[in-house]
């Protein structure tokens, strides 16, 4: 490969040009040697394109150098230290090497699940998951590299595997399982790992492995706590055996509301690694629910109705962050109770409805001849959120979120942005700066010589400010501000507010909180 | 994920509340109650003690926690329990000693 050059004039585009163009060339270099070890290995050669996952070529009489154990010499060298187990030995290689296993999500879960199964030496690897890679995955999701942040994860998932083992057979499922895709890409292999992160898709796919007699290794992971379990195996039960009521949404967090220590999917991920292998190797387990609807002695669960059924509205939660069109969870609960004057627009909808906002916000302007303001609300203030950064990138930079219940918490006058703010400290004005966020926030990052007081004490510490105001006073022989912060903005107006009634009425809180600050000052500041 | 192992835990029964009854007459088993995910939320305890009396089944002992923690109804319907660490039905019948354990699902990934 020739290289090239790159001054040290090159321009930040130029670079990127640059990196584009290897990035090509990379990827085109790959595809070849992909073909080109495809015509080596004697089994590659009679694979099919339909990305099924049959591997009747690898029967014994098409091995290289077949001997009575079938195992190939390469094989025996690479798993010789799983041959020299007793209880696993050359027969449990050879089941592990002829069966193929499909693992539904490419995140947490499956990155180990997929990292072992391919060392192992399954002798099929599916992988379907329609998400692409962000850099806040990586910390769970061990499989994914830096590099291919914003690329589909089963293809960086798929690359990594190769990379270990380049003998296993990888099928790259580009799309999210649902029930219309299910029976069709599921019937391809012999065993299921559910490494998903949601409540429908547990159900869907226990369903599809119920009609189709696969057998499911289960895993869930949130927080510091992991759940394992094998469905549909050996007489055992089906998910509905075990939960036939799905739990309401307000009792399945999702990592990305309650967060997950990384090591914990990790390590659930590895036990059903292992327990996949204790099934395809056949190496036990509560017997099924005669009462469950879809595998008990009455069930009448087909097909048909398999692919029609609302996994969404069943369970009351989505399949995925962004989730699908059809699914009225949210339209329902903010018809419970409305701001006048608000628009609903669902977040399912938020990408179709663009032009929508655009026209209400151009009405508003001509109404009024002044510019409009965007603001977004929802129930709890996570949704608003996510509404406000897509919204942020996508033509509405100046868009805020609202928590819902505290709309117009504090006045103008005490207020200060982050920009005022910024001018505060650069010109030395004496104050302190109270950050009311939780201490486990707190320790993620925080604006210099702030002090955090968690907003759920600060009727205990209104001492404690009192005295940081009268030192910063002493100091500066001059009157010290008091200004709030918190993460967003919300709980700094609470505060305040609270501040305002217990003997500071001049208390300031910093409108948008760390994440303005880190967007219009520091943008140094990292945002979480 | 376990937790360390405790000799002494929250005691939910009737002897605070009738220090004196006569064990003989009316004999009583402890319930070890462990509480994981969503459980463990709603009631704030990992575990706790539930004096029961004796012939009691893992449904009497849950009917006993939901007086107690009434916002245990939101998973009621969906979870299951382990008794000695393996899944049991509601009709179980508990002996002294025995450690029950409510385990609602977690979806996460
Ligand atoms: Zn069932």
């Amino acid at each position: 490969m020739d290289s090239k050059e790159i001054g040290s004039g090159s321009s930040g585009a130029d670079l990127l040009r640059e990196i584009e163009r290897l990035r090509a060339e990379k990827e085109e270099l790959e595809s070849r040697i992909h073909l080109l070890e495809a015509q080596i290995k004697p089994r590659g050669a009679a694979e099919d394109k339909s990305g099924s996952c049959s591997l009747s070529s690898l029967s014994c009489s098409q091995m290289n150098g077949a001997t009575i154990s079938c195992l190939s010499p390469e094989m025996i060298h690479r798993y010789s230290r799983h041959l020299l187990l007793p209880d696993f030995g050359v027969e449990g290689q050879l089941k592990l090497s002829k069966s193929s296993i499909l693992v539904v999500g490419a995140g947490g879960l499956g990155s180990p699940v997929a990292m072992y199964l391919v060392a192992c030496g399954v002798g099929c690897l599916g992988i379907v998951d329609s998400d692409i890679v962000e850099l806040n995955n990586l910390h769970r999701q061990i499989i994914h590299t830096e590099a291919y942040a914003g690329q589909s994860k089963v293809k960086s998932a798929a690359s990594s595997c190769h990379a270990i083992n380049s003998s296993v057979k990888l099928v790259e499922h580009r799309e999210a399982l649902q029930a219309v895709n299910a029976l069709d890409i599921v019937s391809k292999y012999d065993i299921v790992v559910d490494a998903t992160d949601n409540l429908p898709s547990r159900y869907m796919i226990s369903d599809c492995c119920v009609l189709l007699d696969k057998p499911l290794v289960s895993g869930a992971a949130l927080g510091l706590e992991g759940q394992l379990t094998v469905y549909n195996y050996n007489g055992g039960p089906c998910y509905r055996c075990l939960f036939p009521t799905p739990p309401p949404s307000a009792a399945c967090q999702r990592c990305s509301d309650s967060g997950v220590l990384g090591v914990v999917p990790g390590v659930i991920g590895c036990l059903q690694a292992l327990e996949a292998i204790k099934v395809a190797s056949a190496v036990k387990i509560r017997g099924r629910s005669p009462a469950c609807l879809i595998c008990g002695e009455n069930a009448a669960f087909t097909r048909e109705i398999f692919q029609s059924f609302d996994y969404e509205n069943f369970t009351q939660s989505p399949m995925s962050d962004k989730s699908s069109e059809k699914l009225n969870l949210i339209p329902e609960s903010s018809r419970i109770t409305a701001i006048p004057k608000s628009m609903n627009i669902p977040l399912s909808n938020l990408e179709d409805k663009l032009s929508t906002i655009h026209s209400a916000l151009k009405q508003a302007a001509q109404d009024s001849g002044k510019c409009a303001s965007l603001f977004v609300v929802c129930r709890r203030g996570n949704d608003s959120q996510r509404a406000v950064d897509y919204l942020s990138k996508n033509g509405f930079p100046l868009a805020k979120d609202i928590s819902s219940e505290k709309l117009n918490l504090i006045p103008e006058s005490s207020r200060i942005t982050g920009k005022e703010y910024n001018e505060i400290v650069n010109t030395g004005e004496p104050h302190v700066l109270v950050d009311v966020r939780p201490v486990h926030h707190f320790k993620i990052a925080a604006i210099p010589k702030s002090m955090n007081i968690p907003l759920s004490n600060l009727e205990d510490k209104l001492s404690t400010i009192h005295s940081a105001l009268k030192q910063a006073a002493q100091d500066s022989g001059k009157c010290a501000s008091l200004f709030v912060v918190c993460r967003r903005g919300n709980d700094s107006q609470r505060a305040v507010d609270y501040l305002s009634k217990n003997g500071f009425p001049l208390a300031k809180d910093i409108v948008g909180g760390l994440q303005s600050w880190s967007q219009d000052v520091d943008h140094t500041f990292p945002s979480y | 994920m376990t937790e360390e192992p405790k000799d002494t835990c929250d005691v939910i029964g009737s002897q605070k509340t009738n220090p004196s009854r006569d064990k003989d007459l009316a004999p009583y088993i402890k319930i070890k109650v462990l509480f994981f995910a969503r459980a463990r939320d709603l009631t704030g305890s990992t575990e706790l003690c539930l004096e029961m009396p004796d012939g009691s089944t893992a449904r009497d002992c849950m009917n006993k926690l939901l007086i107690e923690f009434p916002n245990l109804r939101e998973i009621y319907n969906s979870m299951v329990l382990a008794l000695n660490e393996e899944y049991a039905p509601e009709s179980t019948i508990l002996r002294n000693k025995d450690e029950l354990a409510i385990i609602p699902p977690i979806s996460g990934g």
